[in-house]
């Protein structure tokens, strides 16, 4: 159709998607079922070349991509690494995926990489930090990034803001959107004692730009209290399958990704967790 | 040797590594994109484990780790070390070496 | 947010130090166990990528010696860079310096070699040349040509017979290892690293290539070690992995 755009500028079909996994290579190609896209983390693909590389080209021919950056400590009380800036830069400026978001956290601290999303208190000098931040990403990547709610185990003292509320004004100052976790709001609204749906009630949904679901694990806590842990080893939970139904309604079709990262299962099982989100957009477009 | 003789030995080596080759270079096929990933992946879900891991007091420290007998080392025999001394390559003979 | 994060960081890597100040439940009780989810996950996904990372070190010490000793490494030497694919290339050192695993001396250059291997999985694509040039090449030319390697050619040598501990070790079907050195060459034919035995000298020609020596210079240096060495089986294997990636032929002087 003469005037439409390449393939690779497409933003993500509100359809359903799932984090990709090399074991699944074969099978995706086959046969990708309900699977309309796919999500790679960043990190993964900033080697020089070989068979990752490889396998995204060849996955990038057929899907939209979206980038999901791990390791980009939005969060750091220090700068951003200009080298993980360029390595993201190279990585987008080839793959020209549909999509890049990142995560509200940190992760690296006076060049020490601790390999997890590790909390923020919600202050406004946090808020000026992330900002900035994202202010920065955006400018040097030249595009606008969706940026993520974690999971919580905790809460700081020094926390002054709600955090849908928080995520809201990052998006009004900075114009980034929004990748809205919705396993991440059920396990922090369990661990921390608040409504799941009343956060959704408070969060920016018009700055909604995909939405992600995965499964979780259960520990306890020293007064035995259970506590949810965001370790994508499982099935998605059916009162997550819930509030995705509930959150769809206030945002309407949004690309709805599938997160399997511990256990991986077959690709049948998750391509049929792929069904299941399709299956919650059929209800959401009627 | 002189050069002469060299630039024939070469020659002679690369008629004789040439001639070792099957076949061309082949393409970078679908099909050799099959395969897993050999490295760490970095994601972002949390540990698979619980609490527990990360959390012992001697889990990190040095001087209080304890060698088990576990994997393949058992099984192998090196009879010798690059220095000569003769000595077995398998954990489970070799416990005088552990410093005192 | 710069000391917090400085506190949080020491905490997260040292359990005898307590869970940092002002954290709660969610409620009003102190965070306690809910601070040691995040130790949990920092040690146990480095462990995993260590685990994962150097597989033939995992296969020779056990899971459960590997798992010890990562504890160990991640906390004296965390990543000090988001790239998991790249971490430990401290762990061979790390590993000659443990006293408990001091009788073990082949560990630190299996360590090395499955380092090479990841670094040969995760190197740059570069087409390789037609073998025929070299046929094309005048013998005298070829002397005074250099070759330029493929990023993913690894050079590990060792005073330990690594190729046959690492075959032991990921082949049923290998002999036990005999003593004695070995040098291995891993070359990347597609995707996959291959590691071969080079033959005496094999490592001294392509190391002298690698620095940029012509063939000729390499091979003399590699014939003042190795008197016997076989350029031919060493090249053989250079070309089925597909290492060589240019012939830099040079003028031959007046």
């Amino acid at each position: 159709m003469p005037g439409a755009a390449p393939p690779s500028a497409n933003p993500l079909p509100a359809a359903a998607g799932v984090g990709y996994k090399a074991q699944h290579f074969a099978a995706i190609t086959d046969d990708p079922g309900a699977v309309s896209w796919l999500e790679i983390h960043a990190e993964n693909y900033m080697g020089d070349g070989g068979r990752p590389l490889a396998q995204l080209r060849h996955l990038s021919e057929r899907f939209p991509i979206s980038v999901h950056g791990v390791g980009l400590s939005i969060g750091g009380a220090g700068p951003l690494d200009p080298d993980h800036l360029d390595r993201l830069k190279h990585l987008l400026g080839w793959l020209k995926p549909a999509s890049f978001s990142e995560h509200l956290a940190w992760s690296t601290h006076d060049s020490t990489f601790l390999n997890d999303l590790l909390p923020l208190p919600l202050t406004d000098a946090t808020l000026m930090r992330v900002c900035e931040h994202i202010d920065q990403v955006q400018d040097f990547l030249g595009r606008k990034m969706l940026l993520e709610n974690p999971a919580s185990y905790l809460t700081f003292d020094d926390s002054t803001w709600a955090e849908p509320e928080f995520l809201g004004e990052i998006a009004r100052r900075t114009g980034c959107g929004m990748l809205l976790d919705v396993n991440n709001v059920f396990v922090s609204a369990t661990n921390l004692g608040f409504s799941a749906r009343g956060y959704i009630d408070a969060y920016p949904v018009e700055k909604v730009g995909e939405i992600h679901l995965g499964g979780h694990g259960v520990d306890m806590d020293d007064l035995g209290a259970r506590v949810l842990i965001d370790n994508h080893g499982h099935a998605v939970g059916d009162p997550v399958w819930s509030l995705l139904d509930y959150t769809l309604g206030a945002t309407g079709p949004q690309p709805v990704l599938i997160e399997w990262d511990n256990d991986v299962p077959d690709w049948a099982t998750l391509q049929g967790e792929a069904a299941r989100a399709s299956a919650a957009l059929a209800r959401v477009r009627r | 040797m002189s050069n002469a003789v060299k630039t024939l030995a070469v020659a002679g080596a690369v008629a004789a590594a040439l001639a070792a080759q099957t076949s061309g270079a082949s393409a970078q096929s679908k099909e050799k994109c099959y395969g897993v990933s050999l490295a760490g992946q970095n994601d972002c879900a949390a540990g698979p484990g619980t609490t527990c891991a990360g959390t012992s007091v001697v889990d990190y420290q040095g001087n209080a780790w304890t060698l088990v007998n576990a994997g393949s080392c058992d099984a192998m025999e090196l009879p010798a070390t690059p220095d000569g001394t003769a000595r077995q390559g398998s954990l489970e003979a070799l416990t005088r070496d552990l410093p005192a | 947010m710069n000391k917090l994060q400085d506190i949080f960081t020491a905490a997260l890597l040292n359990p005898d130090l307590p869970a940092p100040g002002g954290l709660r439940d969610g409620g009003a009780q102190p965070a306690g166990r809910r601070f040691d989810i995040y130790r949990n996950n920092v040690a146990v996904s480095l462990t995993e990528a260590l685990r994962i990372g150097f597989p033939v070190i995992t296969k020779l010490i056990g899971q459960q010696n590997m798992d010890g000793l990562a504890g160990i490494f991640l906390r004296a030497h965390p990543p000090s860079s988001p790239i998991l694919m790249q971490y430990g290339a401290r762990f061979p050192d790390f590993l000659a310096q443990t006293p408990q695993l001091a009788h073990l001396g082949y560990l630190p250059d299996i360590a090395r070699l499955d380092l090479a291997i990841r670094r040969s999985y995760h190197a740059g694509d570069a087409p390789p040349i037609v073998p025929d040039i070299l046929a094309e090449t005048p013998p005298e030319v070829l002397m005074a040509a250099t070759i330029t390697l493929a990023p993913a050619v690894q050079l590990v040598r060792s005073d330990w017979p690594i190729h046959d501990i690492w075959r032991f070790n990921t082949d049923d079907t290998a002999a036990k290892p005999r003593p004695g050195g070995q040098d291995i060459l891993i070359t990347r034919p597609d995707f996959d690293p291959l590691p071969q035995l080079l033959p005496p000298g094999g490592a001294i020609w392509i190391g002298g290539l690698i620095d940029g020596l012509t063939i000729g210079a390499a091979h003399d240096a590699a014939l003042a070690k190795a008197p016997d060495y076989d350029l031919g089986t060493t090249l053989a294997l250079l070309l089925a992995g597909g290492a060589l990636t240019s012939l830099n032929r040079q003028r031959i002087g007046p």
